[in-house]
Order: C-alpha cells, then structure tokens, then sequence
C-alpha cells in the first residue's frame, strides 16, 4: 500500500461535496470537498504500489482539457483500471454540479 | 420481460443507496458519514485500503412514517466484514435505538446484513463489537422490532449469523445466503467430497435464502425487487413483536437436532423436515 499526494491548478471551489465508489475490488472511493480557491489537492492511498507516474500522468490529461474546480479529493483505491479511475473522477465533479 | 424491466435490484445497490431507497424520501439522514472519517485505525497499518465509512452506513429516517433507524453493511468492502469501528457503528445505533424507546420514541431499526462475519484484520476488537450488536438487538427487541435483512449477493456468516437469528424477523432473497460458517471455511473442515464449495447450487440448496425459508428459519421471502422488499420489511415494521422470539425458541430447535442421524450425507428435503416437524 502506497500513499501519494498531488497539486494542479484550480478554480473556485464548489459549494457541495461528493463521494462515489467503494473500496472494492476493481474500484475506488472517491472524497471530493472543497478546498482553497486556486488549488486541488489529490491524496491517493492505493493497495498497487510504484504507480505514481500513472496516477500523475491521468490527472495531468484530465485536467488539462478544463480548469477542475478547488477541492479537497481523497482516493481510497482498490486496484482500479485508470479507465475506472477517471469514470468515478467524472461521475464525482458530476454530483458536486448537483448539490 | 416487462415484469424483468420494470424489476429495481436491490442486490445490486450498495449500502448507502439501500438505505436510500427503503427510507422515506427526504428523511434520510446519515449519522457518522464518511466525511467525518471514522475509518479503522488497524487497516492501513497492516497494508490494506481503508474506507470513509469503514464499510457501515448509520442512517436515521421513516418508512412509511415510522421512526427507523438502519445499519447497511457494504458487502463489496473486504467482504462486508465488521472491525472495531463498523462493528461499533451498528451497536451504538441500536443502544440509542432502544434509549429512544425508554424515551418514549418507538425507533426501530433495520439491518441490512452482507457480511463474512468478523474482521480478521482486526480480531478481538471485531468480535467484541459484535457481541455488543447481539447484546443491543436483544435489548431493542423488547421494544420494537429489529428485522434482519439477507439480500445477498455476499450472504450473511459468522458472528453476523448469530446476530441474523437474534432479529425479531429476517427477510431473505434467493440470492441470499444465511449460515454460521461460509462454504469454503466449512469444505476445509469437512473435506472437499463432503462439502464442495465450488458446488453453487450445491451450496445454495443447503443455505441459500429459499432453503434458509422453507426451513423456518427465516420469515419472509421476497423477490430481488426494491419496492417488493421495501413493502414486506413495512409489514414487518408494523406488525409490531413477534409472539416468541425465534432465538427463545432453542429448546425446540435442539429437540429437533437430537434427533438428527448425522451419518448419511444430508439432503436439503431432510433439512427442511427436520426443522419444520409436524408445522410443515
């Protein structure tokens, strides 16, 4: 088990906050709150070690395509896919729309 | 078809959403949710992910006006095992569950049972809280009902099994599955031509939902659908106490069991008869 920590760039933060998946195999848990205005902060706790390139270079593809709003997101995963990775990351900035 | 399309699984809903879908809508309310992150302290330590919620989701709420609280056990989470804190979720909601009736509030609770038992990670603090869940169903019991439900798909065993027989009522479906020990630690102990736990509908005939019912040992047996589920555990809700408690019921139970010839390999027909007697 391994713990990372990333920063990008933000916007505003959100009002809501949001929390989808499980720590199941396969899956992931994902915490979104809002953070500081300008900042997202990402803490991955994940049961595969030495993927931190992996995880980096999702994020960066992610969130170069839009500016991602200011959050706090915490990862609890359980060997997810990086496909399965970004579907809840999505499915997570979806709900946080609907608070 | 249409019947299948119009179906709503509940199996395939995870614990927050099967709280969701049984309260009333907008009287859900969630106590210690995962925001607050009440995780087990003992997994990480030991190289395994932990959950917000410790794989137990506390809700507060009604079901068709009644005052209920429910304990959802997240079976995709290690299992739907119970540690130390989840373990401790669902005791202390039933402790204030039967508080709430001294005080004159007729909570009762409902829980929602996928769970392998006991922790292993984290042992004596796993099995401890979940005699505290025994002791609290038993206490609350008096009061108000306390239904158990087995929806499956991971069934319901161990310790949690125990706590499955302490429920005023117990509600199951085919995909449930009810019994001290799981198929695989049982095959161990009997050997693979006793016991095949690769054998589902092997293993189904002997503890699956419908087998668990027609034995008596379950009182309800429903459809994979949520209104359906959601309708029988309302019944259930206001039917108020049963007449005797099943787990009173020991000495009938132990009456049956001696007089059981354990030599021949058992078939689920002999199961059946055995526990029903002269009410089959």
């Amino acid at each position: 088990m391994e713990t990372l920590s990333f920063e990008f760039p933000a916007g505003q933060p959100p009002k809501g906050r949001a929390l989808v998946g499980c720590v199941g195999s396969g899956d992931l848990e994902v915490l979104l709150e809002p953070g500081t205005a300008g900042t997202l902060n990402i803490q991955v706790q994940t049961s595969v070690n030495g993927a931190e390139q992996r995880w980096q270079h999702l994020f960066q593809r992610l969130f170069q395509e839009q500016t991602p709003p200011a959050l706090n997101i915490q990862i609890h995963d359980f060997g997810a896919t990086p496909g399965v990775v970004r579907l809840r990351l999505e499915q997570g900035f979806e709900e946080l729309g609907h608070d | 078809m249409t019947d299948l399309l119009n179906r709503h699984s509940f199996v395939e809903l995870g614990a927050r959403q099967r709280a969701k879908a049984l309260l009333d809508a907008g009287s859900y309310r969630e106590l210690i949710d995962p925001f607050q992150r009440v995780m087990s302290p003992w997994l990480s330590r030991q190289g395994v992910v932990p959950q917000a919620d410790d794989g137990v989701v506390i809700a507060k709420g009604t079901l068709d006006g009644l005052p209920v609280v429910i304990a959802a056990i997240e079976g995709n989470f290690q299992g739907g095992s119970l540690g130390e804190v989840g373990g401790a979720k669902i005791a202390g909601a039933l402790e204030l569950a039967a508080e709430d009736n001294r005080n004159g509030i007729p909570t009762r609770a409902v829980l929602l049972l996928e769970t392998g038992g006991v922790r292993l990670q984290e042992a004596n603090l796993g099995l401890a809280a979940i005699a505290d869940i025994h002791a609290a169903i038993v206490d609350l019991r008096q009061y108000q009902p306390v239904i158990g439900v087995v929806a499956g798909s991971v069934g319901c065993f161990g310790g949690m099994s125990i706590a499955a027989g302490l429920c005023s009522y117990l509600l199951v479906t085919r995909e449930a599955r009810l019994g001290l020990n799981g198929p695989q630690v049982i095959e161990q102990e009997a050997g693979l031509e006793e016991y095949d736990s690769r054998d589902r509908p092997f293993i189904w005939s002997l503890t699956g939902g419908e087998q668990r019912f027609n034995s008596g040992l379950a009182d309800r047996y429903v459809a994979d659908d949520v209104a359906q589920i959601r309708q029988q555990i309302s019944e259930l809700l206001q039917q108020g106490l049963p007449a005797t408690q099943r787990s009173r019921q020991a000495d009938y139970y132990l009456a049956r069991l001696a007089e059981l010839d354990a030599a021949p390999q058992i078939e689920p027909a002999t199961v059946r008869d055995l526990y029903q007697g002269e009410r089959s």
